[in-house]
């Protein structure tokens, strides 16, 4: 097993002990207590965005998705998708189908077609014509 | 297109366009790209040639759909294999069992048919997620709490059905447990229903489990046997007010008293929250304390070769002034119930000299969002996926794998059995070449066992997952050679994990295959699930070691 694989298992295994630890401690956002998602004022794609995404990539500590942009990305572009004006649909639509790092892949009976082309509506409604 | 095991081509192809007559054709995926989607995420075999993977994919929106299904399927003698949202990760996703098997995906079947309040049940359909039921409850104003697993995108009863755990009070954690009445549409198309469900008209099938005659509902989980379309849950009443409280202890061996007196509180229904064991000295500490103490005179002391030695760490923490371990324990309830409660715990664990009492505050519920955001959702029925942040790239884990799946196995609830796995997993990590981990302590899903939880890294090194797979099934074995039991795993080491229950040469899982036979003559549902593999396929499949 060459140096690199040791490492990687123990970044997890170490990280899952400390997250155990911290299950309690750690800042939590409260996004969840909110129930009914208004698209009321709202750009299009808002809803299913807000309902199919932002339990991961929405705002505050702790959300897995924009946790990790922001360590990628390092602040050099933002680590909430809804607020980046440089995505393309196209690749949005591909993340989702084929998942990428631990984000899992996402079926068609999960969020169908014409939802997907909301969501990649709403997370390029910033990007420069 | 893909044309599963042993199925003529023709034949299948008739068989996919009857799938479409029942559902329509927008339902049933047969394109590479549509298929691909059913790939586990964080497959041990991810990109190998043995990877589970399905042949074609069909989405009823009904039980009546679904017998169609089945019954087609039993014509042809198409494999089918079920998933509810198919979001369980790290067990298996919602990939096959059986490469080449049709997935029947009942994600569409997403209805929750009644919420209960006055008797504190539901009766929900297995596309439904704990997110939907949440907010369902919330929307309507009901004053019932879901008991939710780490992450929330799961299906109450693909989760129930594999035996998933929570986090409120113990009638509720053990999700299969709270279940109360299924529907299940059987191999030949029958409907079944359990429980009271058996008595047409039944005015209680959420509400009295066992019915009449033999309660079979354990049969349907973990297994293949039917295809669960309905599934009672009893809920937990929403509590007034919560209370925590943490006591520390000073010596390494203290951790064995600590654990008889925890199990003696809960037993008698003094804590009914789940209770949270830690210690300053490996990064798990109770509210109010943070991370590892950064000090390589304990890294040494830990990373001892034969383990920490209780004489040197009780010395490390005396000079320090730190305790060895904490336990969190937490009360749902009356204010003044919680409070009395709080004060017995504190009077028995003060029989450990030197036990140390630290109040966590006692809240009315529903917490407001200031004071909710510092604890973990899942303790108050609400879920969420933040236990993803372990696993995802971080600034403490900046190259993160491509997901993960679980060894957990199940240890007795004593401080002795502990120690002696800490002993027996570090040994043999040694042995296998894995990362020694850290001292790790169980977590407290269960009443009256402990569950260790590790995670093995998946990546998309061929190499690497399939030296993983051999450690991970090597651990398996030295577990079981120590009486410990896997309670659930994924798809790849099922049938590894299978062959270690094998009491009076394996008389449990010829049980399993005596009713295989009888309930599914063409093995057509779920082949492989949990080791249990039909007749035609048994031979070749089978783990069986002896």
């Amino acid at each position: 097993m060459n140096a690199r694989v040791v490492i990687i298992i123990g970044a997890v295994l170490l990280s899952f002990g400390a997250q155990r630890c911290n299950g309690q401690e750690v800042s939590r956002s409260s996004a969840w207590t909110r129930t009914t998602i208004s698209g009321q004022g709202q750009p299009k794609g808002y809803v299913q965005f807000e309902n199919y995404c932002s339990m991961c990539h929405g705002p505050g500590p702790g959300q897995p998705g924009t946790m990790a942009l922001q360590a990628k990305y390092k602040g050099a572009e933002p680590a909430l998708l809804a607020d980046r004006t440089d995505l393309n649909g196209a690749v949005i639509k591909a993340y989702v189908r084929n998942g990428i790092s631990i984000m899992p892949i996402f079926r068609k009976t999960e969020i169908s077609d014409a939802n997907l082309d909301l969501i990649a509506e709403y997370l390029t409604r910033n990007n420069k014509k | 297109m893909k044309v599963p095991p042993g199925v003529s081509t023709s034949d299948f192809s008739e068989a996919l366009r009857q799938f479409e007559e029942v559902v329509g054709k927008e339902w049933v995926f047969t394109s590479d790209e549509d298929v691909a989607m059913y790939r586990d995420a964080y497959s041990p075999f991810y990109g190998e040639a043995d990877e589970l993977v399905a042949s074609a994919a069909v989405a009823p929106d009904g039980v009546e759909q679904v017998q169609k299904i089945v019954r087609i399927a039993n014509q042809y003698k198409i494999p089918i294999y079920t998933i509810s949202t198919g979001k369980n990760l790290g067990y298996g996703g919602s990939a096959p069992c059986y490469s080449g098997s049709v997935v029947l995906d009942l994600k569409r079947m997403n209805r929750i048919l009644e919420v209960n309040e006055k008797n504190a049940y539901c009766l929900v359909e297995p596309g439904v997620s704990y997110f939907d039921l949440y907010r369902y409850i919330q929307e309507k104003g009901i004053r019932l709490w879901v008991d939710v697993p780490d992450p929330g995108w799961g299906s109450p009863v693909g989760n129930a059905l594999d035996r998933g755990g929570g986090y409120l009070l113990p009638q509720f954690r053990n999700h299969f447990d709270s279940h109360c009445g299924m529907e299940v549409v059987l191999a030949n198309g029958e409907i079944l229903r359990t429980g009271m469900g058996a008595l047409p008209g039944a005015k209680t099938w959420q509400e009295y489990k066992s019915g009449f005659g033999p309660w079979i509902d354990g049969v349907f989980s973990q297994s293949n046997f039917g295809v669960v379309t309905k599934m009672g849950f009893w809920m937990c009443p929403a509590p007034d007010s919560y209370q925590v409280g943490t006591v520390t202890v000073p010596k390494y061996n203290d951790l064995t008293q600590l654990i008889d007196i925890l199990g003696y509180l809960e037993n008698t229904g003094c804590t009914n929250g789940m209770p949270f064991l830690g210690s300053p000295m490996l990064a798990r500490g109770p509210i109010g304390e943070q991370g590892p103490l950064a000090d390589p005179e304990l890294t040494a002391l830990l990373n001892d070769e034969n383990g920490p030695v209780p004489e040197e760490m009780d010395a490390y923490a005396e000079k320090k002034g730190v305790h060895q371990w904490s336990c969190t324990v937490s009360f749902y309830g009356g204010p003044q119930a919680n409070a009395g409660n709080w004060e017995f715990a504190k009077e028995k664990f003060s029989a450990i000299p030197g036990a140390k009492f630290t109040d966590g505050g006692a809240y009315k519920l529903p917490l407001t969002p200031e004071v909710q955001a510092k604890f973990n959702l899942p303790q108050f029925g609400i879920p969420s996926l933040q236990m993803f942040s372990i696993g995802a790239r971080s600034a403490i884990n900046p190259t993160p794998g491509e997901g993960h799946i679980w060894f957990s196995p199940i240890i007795p609830r004593t401080g002795e059995a502990v120690f002696e796995a800490n002993r027996v997993f570090r040994q043999a990590a040694k042995e296998l070449g894995l990362p020694v981990p850290p001292f790790s302590l169980p977590t407290c899903y269960w009443e009256r066992a402990f569950i260790f939880l590790f995670g093995f890294p998946i990546t998309h090194d061929p190499e690497t997952n399939k030296k993983n797979r051999k450690a991970f099934q090597q651990l398996v074995k030295i577990a079981a050679e120590h009486g410990w039991g896997e309670y659930r795993t994924a798809p790849a080491h099922q049938a590894a994990v299978m062959d270690t229950y094998s009491f009076n040469n394996h008389a449990l899982l010829r049980f399993h295959e005596t009713l295989k036979d009888a309930v599914d003559p063409n093995g057509i549902l779920s082949a492989g699930r949990y080791g249990i593999w039909p007749k035609h396929l048994r031979d070749s499949h089978t783990w069986r070691s002896s």
